[in-house]
């Protein structure tokens, strides 16, 4: 991870809403290049949203986000519906939007387990092998910012693991920065530089480890998700109502 | 053979070599009732164009392309069930055009000429306009083929990797009331969409690439046209519906085979 040059990413005080319902507030958000930054927190936390707010499908109501100049982006989507009237292969698919042959990223496909699915039509695929063709899509791109919204859907637990070491080595590879959304910190530890806990604003942040042990971490999620991991005692700096939401100063314990 | 039939069968064929390309996207995009809906606001089109006093080709694309826009606009919006809408725009477009058309004094108007097509009374002119519109909608479809192909499969990721989603969109609803506005005094409002959607699902199950898929649908539309007017002219049956009567036949056939 180099602190040393911009970041790829750069979003500030970022406001969100839905028919005058807010899905996100003042959230800040740096990627560099090489890290990987995964953003974590319960279902309507706001996680899809603010990767769609990053990628410029969403406009944010207030604050500012900046992409480094000329960033070449892979997406991965968190779902893929491919009507059945559309008749389309693995390898026409993959080739849709770039000249990249699939032939000449022969490493890649079989990196990612998919080399021999080239002439499968795209809608006979498990929701395993979508994921990875999914992502393979994006990887093809050689981007220096890769965005994956929750990729690890549908595929099987030991899948899922070794889904997320692959995300770790090609990044490694490819030295790109890596926003993802999951919903499963456990899994995604040891693939993750930053973790960013959200519901609508930013809970926590900061190492893995740390944030497995925060309070506003182990609010959301219970302590069972944390019971897998090492005991560590933390300042809770702010608390939460029923629905998630910070209780205001006067009656928690401030916010951080 | 006279020649009003020959010049049939090359309005027909005109019409089935653009509505099958722009089909097979209305059916990979679930946009069949769309189509639908744009056909049906056609009628209205003609009412305007009469009024007003301005080609009526013009007309009809002018409300075509609106009524696309609008429904574009809505369907962004969200919330509202598409398919609803739809129901309630296309007959009510359809009624106020037919309201419409009966306003326009001192001019006799064949509806059922606009409604269930009269491929047997196209002039010379018709069919200059048809190939001439159809030869331009193709050329533009094949310009925009990769980057359409890529917000059908997925359409906020194809934004991302930087394809202009709603000029391509917009382009392509373009083409498809240039279509409606070419087809309408040859298959009628009514039947319009179904020389869209048969053949491209006729075309399916023998494809394996979406190119095969149009080409194939197109090659379809034209042995639709052909088989509806001879069959028409055989048993004296009305000329638009019976081209859809084939079409139908010929999408049952494709069923029977085996799939690809």
């Amino acid at each position: 991870m180099n602190q040393n040059t911009p970041p790829l990413i750069t979003a500030e005080g970022v406001r969100v809403t839905f028919d005058g319902r807010e899905i996100l507030a003042g959230i800040d958000l740096r990627v560099h290049a090489g890290e990987i930054v995964t953003l974590i927190g319960p279902n309507g936390a706001g996680k899809s949203s603010l990767v769609r707010a990053v990628l410029g499908l969403l406009r944010p109501d207030a604050g500012t986000i900046r992409l480094r100049q000329g960033l070449r982006i892979g997406y991965m989507p968190q779902r893929l519906m491919i009507d059945v009237n559309l008749p389309l292969s693995v390898r026409r698919f993959l080739t849709l939007t770039s000249k990249i042959r699939p032939e000449q990223s022969q490493e890649v496909l079989r990196e990612l387990g998919i080399a021999q699915l080239l002439d499968q039509p795209m809608q006979s695929l498990s929701g395993g092998e979508t994921q990875r063709v999914l992502l393979a899509k994006a990887l093809l791109r050689r981007p220096e910012l890769l965005v994956l919204d929750e990729p690890v859907q549908g595929v099987d637990v030991a899948g899922q693991g070794e889904l997320y070491r692959l995300i770790g080595r090609f990044r490694d590879r490819l030295g790109c920065g890596v926003l993802m959304v999951s919903h499963d910190l456990h899994l995604v530890m040891a693939a993750t530089d930053t973790v960013l806990c959200l519901n609508r604003h930013l809970c926590c942040s900061g190492h893995p480890e740390t944030i497995s042990h925060h309070p506003a971490y182990l609010a959301l999620f219970g302590a069972t998700a944390a019971a897998q991991l090492a005991v560590y005692t933390h300042q809770h700096d702010h608390r939460h109502d029923m629905h998630g939401n910070v209780i205001p100063p006067a009656e928690g314990n401030g916010h951080g | 053979m006279d020649s009003f039939i020959w010049q049939a069968l090359a309005a027909g064929i005109g019409v089935a070599l653009i509505a099958a390309p722009l089909g097979v996207f209305l059916v990979w995009r679930r946009m069949a009732y769309f189509g639908d809906t744009l056909a049906h606001s056609a009628l209205l089109g003609l009412a305007l164009g009469l009024l007003l006093d301005i080609d009526f080709n013009l007309a009809v694309m002018a409300v075509a392309m609106s009524v696309a826009l609008v429904l574009l606009l809505l369907q962004r919006g969200g919330r509202l069930a598409l398919d609803t809408l739809l129901g309630i725009l296309a007959h009510a477009a359809l009624s106020l055009g037919l309201v419409a058309v009966a306003f326009v004094e001192g001019v006799r108007v064949d509806l059922m000429g606009y409604l269930f097509g009269d491929i047997l009374a196209v002039t010379l002119g018709d069919i200059a306009w048809v190939w001439g519109a159809g030869a331009l909608a193709l050329m533009l479809l094949a310009l925009l083929w990769r980057p359409l192909l890529a917000l059908t499969v997925h359409e906020e990721l194809a934004r991302v990797e930087g394809i202009r989603v709603d000029l391509i969109q917009a382009v392509f609803l373009l083409l498809v009331a240039l279509v409606i506005a070419v087809s309408m005094k040859i298959v009628g409002v009514l039947l319009i969409t179904s020389l869209m959607i048969i053949p491209a699902a006729t075309a399916r199950r023998l494809s394996r690439t979406p190119e095969q898929m149009a080409l194939l649908a197109a090659l379809t539309g034209i042995s639709s046209v052909a088989l509806g007017l001879a069959g028409s002219l055989q048993w004296d049956t009305p000329t638009g519906p019976s081209i859809v009567v084939a079409s139908a036949l010929l999408f049952t056939s494709s069923r029977v085979l085996p799939s690809r």
